[in-house]
């Protein structure tokens, strides 16, 4: 009786991309643009529940999706400054007022402690935020992440953090490429002494952060489907001067190709997570 | 001798040079005495020029087709180089050459970029970008400096890391900061030494050291600028603009207390004489080698992350 049965999930009219829905009660899917209630959307670990596109999100969010109840937010009193008076099309200085009052956040990175689980193992997380200047690691992302090291050496709790960046901030120059140095060399200070420390990639997680903190974790793992890799897909499409392969950087490739772990769906992740830093151990 | 752009009233002058000589060895008059005028003029106007190098010229001459690589300085500086092959897992990088040799008799592990004195050259050295099978070999040997107790010596000269589909495929990120991560904590003596171009990651991966220095014309920062042109000015056309912004001379990296010094090039740049480049190059070595072994290894791990730890510039609000 296919007259009655729907063959092909969704409404095939071109409708559909018309519409425009309010924000706050409705979630339009940018991957399959099927539209759902927010609250779905929210209780569905923002991944859309038609299609399980893994909606980015910044690290309030994740926050409250991984730790328990009753953690603290540190070291928000870190700010950038536009020290090299940089302009481009704009001065960095007004992008900075810009992404302060558009997102909130006083920069790409927030760093929360607190506990995971039903044993209440004790984590850091260091979380970026793409929303801030395309989630780019100038100075203070840099002096965060190894504040948040310095952190869990000091109160023994294991470390995670989230990476969703297009790499380094270039308003920084060369600050922002010493951050490559910093960030990874508190990590051997981490690894000394002991304490685990889980690298999250998410979508997207280039450049300057893919070739620093995100893959040194003692465990890498990835959110599905997210961009991974060191260069920008346009970069590399000039340079080889063809088109890329399907898949190409996901987070499906570079699990094949032996540089990810697992990949772990939003769903699971606390459990995940939980179990991982259980058998690893705060020692 | 290949000239810049900038350089042009002084290639004007040295054509000028040219045809008095000429006329001078036809013996049809004798022009010594303007031929001395004229070199004492392009002197003067070569220091000139030079002391007055803007960012894009020092980004231009840090690209001149005919300054010196790794291997140049290696054949004057050192003695019994003996290079050394491959990341032991996929293949022998040719971006980046590696090997042990002696200075003044002790033995050392030197690691650097190498990029190409013709095309047929460049082309085999990839232009001086590495894939991760170069960052691997280097890691593999500076294992192998520190298990014999040999400072590593890295000469940086590279456009980037190789931006290219297997790059990506054989971990170019991971391969970077593999290498940060290990050269953070190195047991033996690091020295790096920025000779041409210092982009970004490509340059880190072999960057990290207890001192690093900076020849005269050359840069260092996070991007190209015709790559930060590009992505922040949307258009290739602003490179000058985005070489003056960016503040990536070695007068700057040195003023931000990113690097640590500067090596002075002979005037007209480290082209100009190959000679007396490396053995300016060859005396500072040997003295920071010198010094560093002096200050010892107890706390030279400690030291080399504190250095990095402090790099950084933000504002701390009162709470």
């Amino acid at each position: 009786m296919s007259w009655f049965k729907r063959l092909k999930e969704g409404i095939q009219t071109t409708t559909k991309n018309k519409k425009e829905t309010p924000d706050g009660l409705w979630y339009k899917c940018k991957e399959c643009k099927e539209a759902s209630t927010m609250k779905e959307f929210r209780e569905n670990f923002y991944k859309c529940p038609k299609c399980d596109y893994h909606a980015r999100i910044g690290s309030k969010e994740y926050f409250s999706i991984i730790l328990n109840p009753g953690y603290t937010e540190l070291f928000t009193n870190i700010v950038s400054e536009d020290f090299l008076n940089f302009v481009d099309l704009k001065p960095y200085k007004d992008r900075l007022d810009e992404a302060q009052k558009k997102t909130k956040l006083v920069d790409a990175l927030a760093v929360a402690t607190g506990h995971i689980g039903e044993f209440n193992i004790p984590l850091t997380i260091a979380c970026m935020d793409f929303a801030f200047i395309g989630g780019s690691m100038g100075s203070v992302v840099g002096e965060k992440i190894a504040l948040a090291i310095e952190y869990c050496i000091k109160h023994r709790t294991a470390l995670l953090i989230i990476s969703k960046s297009g790499g380094a901030r270039m308003m920084e120059s060369a600050f922002s490429l010493m951050q490559l140095a910093k960030t990874s060399a508190m990590l051997t200070l981490l690894s000394d002494a002991g304490l685990p420390y889980i690298s999250l990639m998410t979508d997207p997680t280039t450049g300057g952060v893919t070739a620093s903190f995100a893959m040194l974790g003692d465990l890498n793992i990835a959110e599905p489907k997210a961009l991974i890799g060191f260069a920008g897909p346009r970069v590399i499409r000039e340079t080889i001067k063809r088109d890329l392969p399907a898949g190409f950087q996901t987070s499906e490739s570079t699990l094949e190709n032996g540089f990810l772990d697992a990949i772990v769906n939003r769903k699971d992740l606390k459990n995940t997570l939980e179990n991982m830093f259980s058998m690893l151990g705060v020692k | 001798m290949v000239f810049m752009d900038f350089e042009k009233p002084i290639a004007d002058l040295y054509d000028q040079l040219n045809k008095l000589k000429e006329m001078d060895n036809q013996g049809e008059m004798d022009m010594q005495e303007m031929v001395a005028t004229l070199e004492k003029k392009i002197e003067v106007e070569r220091e000139t020029l030079y002391k007055n190098l803007t960012s894009w010229q020092r980004v231009q001459l840090s690209r001149h087709p005919e300054r010196p690589y790794t291997l140049d300085y290696i054949e004057r500086i050192f003695t019994d180089f003996i290079e050394l092959h491959g990341d032991r897992n996929v293949k022998d990088d040719k971006a980046i050459v590696a090997g042990m040799a002696k200075l003044d008799g002790a033995p050392v592990m030197i690691i650097g970029h190498q990029k190409g004195h013709n095309t047929k050259e460049r082309q085999y050295r990839n232009f001086g970008m590495a894939n991760p099978e170069g960052y691997r070999k280097a890691l593999r040997l500076m294992r192998l400096a520190e298990k014999f107790n040999m400072p590593v010596i890295c000469f940086i000269d590279t456009p980037g890391a190789y931006p290219g589909l297997e790059a990506e495929d054989r971990g170019q990120a991971e391969a970077i900061a593999r290498n940060i991560y290990e050269m953070s904590q190195l047991k033996t003596i690091i020295l790096c030494y920025i000779i041409g171009e210092g982009a970004s990651g490509g340059a880190l991966g072999i960057g990290v050291g207890d001192r690093v220095y900076m020849l005269e014309n050359t840069w260092y920062t996070v991007i190209s600028p015709e790559n930060c042109s590009t992505i922040l000015w949307r258009s290739w056309d602003y490179k000058v603009k985005a070489a003056e912004a960016l503040k990536l001379t070695p007068e700057h990296m040195f003023e931000f207390n990113l690097v640590d010094g500067i090596v002075s090039e002979p005037l007209g740049g480290a082209h100009s004489d190959y000679d007396a480049m490396a053995a300016i190059l060859k005396k500072h070595i040997s003295t920071n080698l010198k010094e560093l072994a002096k200050e010892g290894h107890k706390n030279m791990i400690k030291r080399r992350i504190e250095k990095y730890r402090n790099m950084g510039k933000f504002r701390v609000l009162e709470s």
